[in-house]
């Protein structure tokens, strides 16, 4: 446990002490929203009402944890920091919740912050907000343990291309944060009703309007997401793991 | 002496390659063992066995009464490795790295700050103890990576290439280093820098395509070559002996 912990906060510090991190994970979501927000204030657009918008914006800068989480393990990979690290004690458990853990306060923390500057803007408070911040715990597990997959079986340039260019765009375009997925067409529509990224943006939706009847079937769309991709992440890390 | 390591019929096969083929050897307690040998010689891959990394395909190795084969996870309490490229965590300050290796190895607060203390003042890191690692010059980073091997007082050191690619000072500061610990530990130094063997090692061993081609000091490989300098006895023996060379 101790050593884990150990782990744990070297990789707190490692990716809080990167620059980019906080200008790309808190920042960028936190300039998409008050960009938006002024649009719609000149143009109103029920798209960008913070109601509507915040959830999605704080869904949206998650992709970001799986960035800089798939950095950290790739980069690590290519290291002898992991080969030194692998001659220690530390056991295959204590590698992948040393990775993990640390991105879950981080999570909260991004997601937080996106809903006090919505407050701060305009958006009215209610508690639903509270458990909006609790609920996107279940779609910070998908992005997380799409991070420790992409960061075990990926060079960190490959992550560049995949988490940084593919997985955001993925998770910006089609997921009905800034337009309804309906203009898409039917092709990109099903696509998205397939992918668990729109489901986790209506997921906060629903939670934010206090909607719990139309939050569940969102929900159990992401968890199903976040076991299969979890289970693949865990797979394949130990796989590299065994080839170090 | 008591043997630190006993290694037996040791082989390793990635694919259609024998990295390491049928090792036997013998490493004696406070020993500097030297492995030296030409690119893909085996080396590294031994290391890399010896220190559970890499399961072997056949036989086993003792280390101190443990098998590497069946209690990976005892060796890995008695060993420590300061791996080839620098192993230091960047954007971790030389301290807060010290205080990582402290928390792997499941220390209290109290010995991790005793022991971080005692690794600065060991290897001089006072005036560097709060930069970040990587941002060190790559003596300096080499001397803090066998500094955070060292924290878990290990009572068998891997090094492998320890000064790979350092200027002369630095070299020779990193010699002076690795002679504080000789007889307080076993240590094992892969090197491709013959005058490094010669100077630090107790007994050497030369290996090849996978195989231990001769092992005593520098001495008697000069002898058994018929050579002067240790270089030219190194070269002849890699060019000139096949399997199964003089021990």
């Amino acid at each position: 446990m101790r050593g884990m912990l150990a782990f744990a906060k070297r990789n707190t510090k490692e990716i809080l002490r990167d620059p980019l991190t906080l200008g790309f994970g808190i920042g960028f979501p936190v300039i998409l929203l008050l960009l938006l927000s002024l649009i719609q204030s000149n143009i109103p657009v029920q798209m960008f009402e913070l109601n509507h918008l915040t959830p999605g914006i704080t869904v949206f800068g998650l992709s970001f944890i799986t960035l800089f989480s798939a950095l950290n393990i790739s980069k690590d990979r290519t290291s002898s920091l992991l080969t030194r690290l692998y001659t220690t004690p530390l056991s295959a458990t204590d590698f992948m919740f040393g990775y993990m853990l640390p991105l879950i306060p981080m999570c909260i923390a991004q997601s937080a912050i996106c809903y006090i500057v919505a407050l701060i803007i305009g958006m009215n408070f209610s508690i639903n907000i509270i458990w909006a911040i609790l609920m996107n715990l279940i779609p910070s597990m998908l992005y997380i343990a799409l991070g420790l997959l992409c960061g075990s079986s990926l060079t960190d340039k490959q992550v560049g291309g995949i988490c940084g260019a593919l997985l955001t765009n993925v998770s910006a375009w089609i997921s009905g944060i800034w337009f309804e997925i309906d203009n898409l067409g039917k092709g990109f529509k099903a696509v998205a009703n397939v992918l668990p990224f729109i489901h986790a943006v209506e997921l906060e939706r629903a939670v934010v309007a206090g909607n719990l009847a139309n939050s569940l079937s969102h929900l159990w769309w992401v968890l199903g997401y976040v076991v299969v991709i979890m289970a693949l992440a865990i797979f394949v890390f130990l796989r590299q793991m065994k080839r170090q | 002496m008591k043997n630190a390591i006993e290694i037996k019929g040791l082989t390793k096969d990635y694919k259609d390659i024998r990295a390491v083929d049928n090792l036997d050897l013998e490493i004696r307690e406070g020993e500097l063992f030297a492995l030296l040998g030409v690119n893909g010689a085996g080396k590294t891959t031994t290391i890399k066995m010896l220190c559970c990394i890499t399961s072997p395909t056949s036989g086993d190795a003792v280390l101190l009464g443990k098998r590497i084969a069946s209690e990976p996870e005892e060796v890995k309490k008695i060993i420590a490795v300061s791996p080839q490229e620098t192993a230091v965590a960047a954007n971790l300050t030389v301290v807060e790295n010290l205080e990582l290796m402290c928390g792997v190895h499941g220390f209290d607060k109290a010995k991790t700050a005793e022991k971080t203390r005692e690794m600065i003042e060991t290897f001089d890191l006072a005036q560097i103890r709060n930069k970040k690692a990587g941002k060190l010059s790559g003596g300096w980073q080499r001397r803090l990576s066998i500094a955070m091997a060292l924290i878990s007082e290990p009572r068998i050191l891997f090094l492998d290439e320890p000064t790979l690619g350092l200027d002369v000072i630095a070299r020779s500061e990193l010699w002076d280093t690795i002679r504080l610990l000789k007889e307080k530990i076993t240590i094992i130094l892969t090197t491709h820098y013959m005058e490094e063997a010669e100077e630090l090692s107790d007994r050497i061993g030369v290996m090849k395509g996978g195989h231990l081609l001769a092992v005593g000091t520098a001495a008697e490989l000069k002898k058994l070559t018929g050579e002067e300098k240790f270089e030219n006895a190194f070269v002849k023996l890699v060019k000139d002996t096949g399997k199964g060379g003089a021990r």
